[in-house]
């Protein structure tokens, strides 16, 4: 069988002070091929915790996660990962990160070169290939975090707020270009974001979730992600059901942080 | 105190002068950065001022040893010299007061002279002559050619009319008369401000010296073979300590164990100064290379241990898990990621030693050693030669500031993403 499928995902952190914190608790999801699901939620909500487990960077306290019909034990190539920033090797110039995966597979020039330099065609950096990555600007530098990881050619992509640290022109490029790659390559990917809209636009499948045990508090299928692939964001967010649906889970996520607020002031009268 | 309030003089003077012809024009933004706490990059040394700074230092070196690289006029009073004269009054037994002139050569030490000639003059005293370097003293045995010796009472009286005993003194234009407890006048030419050359020479009798020992060399060796014996021996001492101490790091940044087994020894090593290891260094083996080779390896090794292990721990665990998920093993992600990343902070750490390195191969060799820069102003101070010792002195300087520049050059070429990540 094909696909991801979360099984019963707990994860549990112990604290040096003895107490500890249930980051996720019972969490399933199955993720067909092809898929883009997109995870929002407050801060503390699990999501990241959840892309470290699905990464294999963490192993989870219970549940297991299956790829494609095997269980993830670690870090492997065949999920990718794209980080917010700073995870580019700047001793390296734009065309040796992207070749980094190939090369550490033991690939040789010939036969991963023109794959790469088509990636670097695709996300417009053909002109930078010998630049060293600390002269590119925030934008470029994720333009660099995608190409590498496709270059990998992995099953699943995972992206922990790939755009969260860019300024908001340069977000909605992005935007365009993630959902380009996605319907060009037909990759899964789970992308995590803390911009609603970027959520709406970006995920056919969107997942809120809840803190305090991190949970799936609500799941949408959403009609956006097709509608914007190969034309004009910002028509689509004009879509009547844009603006309701932001605002239904907008709602929904302002009273999980009033309530976390209001547990804390309780918390602090308390003591 | 003249020098450094001439100092301060000079200082106030071209900043004020520099401030009114030059920058008077710049009035622009850059004119409101003035005030700049806590942002040193808004601050930049103002190049005019370094290049004042170090003709201040030759000016006033010069100008306090009366080089001839400094314009007559700029020289402080010398000491003098020529011919002095003052007066005495003796008296004797039996006879009246009777009153004579002395005259002193004052010479340049160094050169040849003899005592001016003098007429003796009428009187039972007579006129005496001597001569006395520039900067030294002389007695005057003023009664040795007087008709009436010390056994007649011989005795002085006044000096230039003004009374003087054992013990006091007179001045004079020329210097100062003293009396010793015996009664023997003694001749202290004025030793104006200037600088005697065994104590500070002028910087055209350094670079001559530095020209003949460049030439001729020193104590048996060439200054090239001094220089070069101290160079080696912080090359070949950081080499050995570079050697052990990055593979040690690289241990104790990724080994839990190697970390918990060295972190005492380096943590307790490191703010041991290297100048204190000597002299178990040569208990344990003795003055030779050997000992000064350990020393240096034992003063860069914590340094470059502990720059490589914060190279390690230093990289980002996201370059890290990006590595894992890219496909790369553990010895893939030692050999791409942690290496690489590690770089800048080694080569910080490698400035760092190669100055601790030169520092201390010059006090080693001050210490005990048959060839060296130190070994050479050491041997200098010894005979004082103290033009020897500053070239000296000027020559450590000017290499340890090569060597860091090197460095630095070193860095921007092979790590030019350092502070960059």
């Amino acid at each position: 069988m094909s696909g991801l499928s979360i099984q019963n995902l707990s994860m549990r952190f112990d604290l040096p002070n003895g107490s500890s914190v249930q980051a996720l608790k019972d969490v399933s999801l199955d993720l067909a091929e092809g898929e883009l699901l997109s995870v929002l939620g407050p801060s503390g909500c699990g999501k990241t915790t959840l892309l470290n487990i699905v990464a294999g960077f963490l192993a989870p306290t219970e549940g297991k996660i299956i790829l494609n019909g095997h269980e993830v034990r670690g870090p492997a190539a065949e999920r990718g990962m794209v980080f917010q920033q700073g995870a580019l090797f700047e001793w390296m110039n734009v065309r040796d990160n992207v070749s980094f995966g190939p090369r550490m597979a033991g690939k040789r020039e010939r036969d991963y070169g023109a794959n790469v330099d088509h990636l670097l065609e695709v996300v417009g950096l053909r002109d930078f290939k010998e630049k060293a990555v600390y002269e590119l600007s925030g934008g470029m530098q994720q333009r660099v975090a995608l190409a590498r990881c496709l270059a990998n050619d992995p099953d699943v992509i995972l992206m922990d707020e790939p755009l969260g640290a860019l300024d908001a022109l340069t977000r909605e490029k992005m935007q365009s270009l993630v959902l380009k790659l996605w319907k060009e390559t037909g990759k899964t990917i789970i992308l995590i974001t803390h911009s609603v809209e970027e959520a709406l636009l970006l995920g056919e499948r969107l997942l809120v979730m809840a803190p305090r045990p991190g949970r799936i508090h609500r799941e949408y299928r959403l009609p956006f992600a097709d509608l914007g692939a190969g034309q004009d964001l910002r028509a689509v967010k004009k879509h009547p059901d844009f603006a309701s649906t932001r605002e239904e889970i907008l709602g929904m996520i302002w009273d999980m942080e009033e309530e976390i607020m209001g547990r804390s002031e309780t918390a602090g009268a308390a003591s | 105190m003249i020098v450094f309030a001439l100092y301060i003089a000079i200082f106030v003077a071209s900043w004020l002068l520099v401030k009114l012809l030059v920058h008077r024009a710049l009035n622009d933004f850059t004119a409101r950065k003035t005030v700049t706490f806590g942002d040193e990059s808004a601050v930049r040394p103002s190049r005019i001022a370094s290049v004042v700074s170090i003709l201040t230092i030759f000016l006033l070196w010069g100008a306090f040893t009366g080089s001839t690289w400094v314009p007559k006029f700029l020289h402080a009073p010398g000491p003098f010299v020529g011919d002095a004269s003052f007066t005495y009054t003796a008296e004797a037994d039996g006879v009246e007061p009777d009153e004579a002139t002395v005259t002193v050569r004052v010479f340049p030490v160094g050169e040849e002279t003899e005592d001016p000639e003098v007429d003796p003059g009428d009187g039972w005293a007579k006129n005496d002559s001597a001569s006395v370097g520039a900067w030294r003293s002389g007695l005057v045995r003023v009664d040795q050619n007087d008709e009436h010796g010390r056994d007649e009472g011989h005795r002085v009286v006044a000096v230039n009319g003004q009374p003087i005993a054992p013990g006091g003194e007179v001045m004079t234009d020329y210097g100062r008369v003293g009396m010793s407890p015996k009664g023997t006048l003694n001749f202290e030419p004025a030793k104006g401000w200037q600088m005697e050359p065994i104590w500070l020479p002028a910087p055209e009798a350094v670079l001559a010296r530095l020209v003949e020992i460049s030439r001729d060399g020193y104590r048996d060796s060439t200054l090239w073979e001094h220089l070069g014996w101290s160079l080696f021996r912080v090359i070949a001492g950081f080499f050995f300590g570079a050697l052990i101490g990055i593979p040690l790091g690289y241990a104790m940044g990724l080994s839990d164990w190697f970390r918990g087994w060295f972190d005492p020894i380096v943590e307790f090593m490191r703010p041991v100064p290297p100048l204190a290891l000597i002299p178990l260094v040569i208990i344990w083996a003795g003055i030779g290379e050997t000992g000064k080779i350990i020393l240096l390896f034992l003063a860069a090794l914590w340094i470059m241990a502990i720059a490589a292990r914060s190279g390690v721990s230093g990289v980002k665990i996201s370059k890290v898990h990006a590595a894992y998920s890219l496909g790369a093993s553990k010895v893939q992600i030692l050999r791409h990621v942690i290496i690489p990343n590690s770089l800048p902070d080694i080569f910080t750490g490698a400035r760092v030693a190669m100055g601790v390195c030169w520092g201390t191969v010059v006090a080693a060799e001050l210490v005990a050693a048959e060839k060296g820069a130190g070994m050479m102003i050491m041997v200098a101070s010894k005979f004082q030669l103290t033009d020897i010792v500053i070239m000296g002195i000027i020559l450590i300087g000017v290499i340890g500031f090569g060597i860091d520049m090197l460095m630095r050059l070193a860095e921007r070429k092979l790590v030019p993403w350092k502070g960059r990540g």
